[in-house]
């Protein structure tokens, strides 16, 4: 079994839910990522989400787009967000790492490469946002080569018929969007999530994680207990971005473990690890 | 040789094209598709919007001969195809007007679009107006304030323009924030895009209303030279006027088609925006095709004197058509699209847009060493009043 899947295994023996963070690779500088997702791992992470900065990432709300922008600066690329993970592999063999970001970096860098030096780093997952199922038979293919996840997107204009098909190839987790819109937008619908996850478990076995719109511990907890993890990204940029340099890891644990208390309360679990 | 009949069912013209979008436009795409599928062989649809091309954009334009700055070059003939008479002053409104038509059968009622120079967001705030339509047009905040008198045009028409100061605060910038605007009001709202670019079917359906250049052009060809002519020339940023010109020519393979670049201030510089030339494939906005990008694949930002080309992706059928030897590319700088620009005022008395100016400089050099008896048909694509402060502004002048 790989982390990914060992995690949420885990988790489902002790009645619990994952908690994902999303980081994005080289904000506010390069220095800072490893640093950040050792802290965001005591602070309750079970798997890291790491975003490769790209400069165009339609997919994303102004935060994301900014925390790209930071890393850009620096001129950090795939390669450098790949040694960033194989460094943080020195401390930590057991959190799942899932790289996320656009095509065009994969695409420079070409795919049987890219999967190649992603295993070599010890990636577990990736999510391409603009790849869709249609477009990657065989970037699949490369990745699985390498026994490294491939994992999509759903999101709630999804009809049914292509959650089954995207259902077919998706591995590790699914990543359902909450809302119609980009990252940090703020108008999530919680009954609507929840009709539209019981559709989904009746076409996926995976374990379903759900992001987007989730800014506080009401929201964390009450999508803990629809889904089987919990991805937050922009909230925790927001503290990236408004913390001085010398508390950014301070401030980011203490989020994270105010979310992961949100979480674990629901699930009659007071600990925090 | 196989007649062409690309893209495929999944909007793939060889490696290029496709659907690069994230899941949550697919739906949207998807349903476009369907409905545009519908009516592109739709005799009413295809009746309604020829009407108004004829009387409300005023269509056929005219191919006219530049019988003085033929002479004056020495060479082949060059005859314009005259898309800068049209209503708005460019071959945009082709588009906008068929895309708005479709929208109105598809019971939406806000059409956004992105714009750079403003001529799209012109366009697409005048077919709003025409059919009653709710219009936002996104365009960069450096857009913005170099191009003052479009914004307020469009406010004019009645749309809202919104400033996008993320990234570069250009065009590419704008098409991203459309297509955020696009994910997040998906159910009332039709984007409108301007070029042959993004995800499918948008290439195809843009190519396919702009097509009516062409299917003029053969049939006044035949009418008024008795003949097709040897070479089609035409400028490419996104490509839509090109492809629009050269699509009925296709498998016409003794009709040569030139497509004309951005060289900027040099293909040598990094201030260019010749994407087939210098570009390498890859993905952005929805399709893969050539892209100015650096050695991570992050998009460059690129240069040219005219906004219309300032791009640094291309419409994914030009990058086909250049691999297969189709089409071929070329590059002119700023300085030599400057200088046709002045030309064509000075000999012909007609002003062209500086996009279009490119493709005019080309024909220039390339009528020089032809026989006077062979035909370049320009694709002059729009005119030039909207560039009026630019070229003084290069020129040193003060208005």
């Amino acid at each position: 079994m790989n982390r990914i899947a060992t995690t949420f295994t885990a988790l489902k023996a002790q009645n619990k839910k994952a908690l994902i963070p999303f980081i994005t690779a080289g904000d506010s500088d390069p220095s800072m990522t490893v640093p950040l997702m050792r802290e965001l791992v005591k602070a309750g992470a079970d798997i890291i989400e790491l975003g490769v900065p790209f400069s165009d990432p339609m997919a994303d709300g102004p935060t994301i787009q900014r925390s790209s922008e930071r890393a850009l600066k620096h001129h950090v690329g795939l390669r450098d967000v790949m040694d960033m993970v194989a460094e943080f592999r020195k401390t930590d063999i057991n959190t799942p790492v899932v790289l996320m970001g656009y095509a065009n970096p994969v695409e420079a860098m070409g795919q049987e490469n890219f999967a190649a030096k992603a295993k070599e780093c010890d990636v577990d997952g990736v999510l391409i946002v603009d790849y869709p199922p249609e477009e990657c038979a065989s970037w699949v293919k490369q990745l699985n080569r390498y026994e490294i996840d491939a994992i999509f997107l759903l999101s709630p204009t999804t009809p049914p018929k292509r959650m089954e098909q995207v259902a077919k190839m998706a591995q590790g987790y699914i990543y359902y969007v909450s809302l119609k819109g980009v990252t940090g937008a703020s108008h999530l619908d919680l009954s609507e999530v929840s009709n539209m996850l019981t559709q989904l478990r009746s076409f996926i076995s995976i374990p379903i994680g759900v992001g987007f719109g989730i800014r506080d511990g009401a929201t964390a907890k009450a999508v803990s207990v629809l889904a089987d993890a919990v991805v937050v990204g922009s909230r925790i940029i927001e503290e990236i971005e408004k913390s001085p340099k010398t508390e950014v890891l301070a401030n980011v644990g203490n989020l994270l473990k105010s979310l992961r208390n949100a979480i674990d309360e629901s699930h009659g679990s007071a600990s925090c690890r | 040789m196989k007649a062409y009949d690309l893209p495929d069912k999944q909007g793939h013209f060889g490696p290029y094209g496709g659907v690069f979008v994230a899941e949550t436009l697919i739906s949207a795409l998807d349903d476009l598709r369907v409905q545009y599928e519908r009516y592109q062989n739709d005799e009413k649809f295809q009746a309604e919007f020829a009407d108004e091309l004829n009387h409300y954009v005023g269509r056929p334009s005219p191919i006219y001969h530049a019988r003085r700055w033929s002479a004056h070059l020495g060479g082949a003939q060059i005859l314009l195809k005259r898309e800068d008479l049209n209503h708005t002053g460019a071959h945009k409104v082709n588009n906008t007007v068929g895309q708005a038509l479709l929208a109105r059968r598809m019971g939406k009622s806000r059409i956004i679009a992105e714009t750079g120079a403003g001529q799209h967001g012109v366009a697409s705030a005048t077919v709003a107006a025409r059919y009653g339509m709710e219009c936002v047009v996104y365009m960069g905040a450096e857009d913005v304030k170099r191009q003052a008198t479009n914004v307020y045009r469009m406010k004019l028409l009645g749309a809202t323009v919104v400033p996008v100061e993320s990234g570069s605060r250009t065009l590419k910038d704008a098409l991203n924030e459309a297509m955020r605007d696009w994910v997040t009001n998906v159910e009332n709202t039709f984007y409108i895009i301007g070029t042959v670019a993004g995800p499918h079917p948008y290439p195809m359906m843009v190519r396919d209303f702009q097509t009516v250049i062409g299917n003029e052009a053969k049939k006044q060809m035949q009418d008024e030279y008795g003949r097709q002519p040897d070479a089609l020339i035409a400028c490419v940023g996104g490509g839509s006027n090109a492809i629009g010109l050269f699509y009925p020519y296709i498998n016409d393979e003794n009709v040569r088609m030139i497509g004309v670049e951005a060289a900027g201030k040099g293909i040598e510089t990094d201030q260019h925006a010749a994407t087939l030339m210098k570009g390498r494939p890859g993905v952005l906005h929805g399709n893969r095709t050539y892209l100015i990008q650096d050695e991570n694949g992050q998009i460059i930002e690129t240069h040219s004197v005219s906004a219309g080309l300032d791009y640094p992706g291309v419409g994914p059928e030009h990058a086909w058509l250049k691999d297969i030897g189709r089409a071929s590319y070329a590059a002119v700088t700023d300085d030599e699209a400057l200088d046709a620009f002045h030309t064509l005022c000075r000999y012909e008395g007609i002003m062209p847009a500086l996009e279009s100016s490119h493709a005019l400089a080309y024909a220039a050099r390339h009528a020089q060493t032809l026989d006077k008896d062979k035909l370049l048909l320009v694709n002059l694509s729009g005119r030039g009043d909207k560039d009026m402060a630019t070229v003084a502004e290069m020129s040193g002048i003060k208005l």
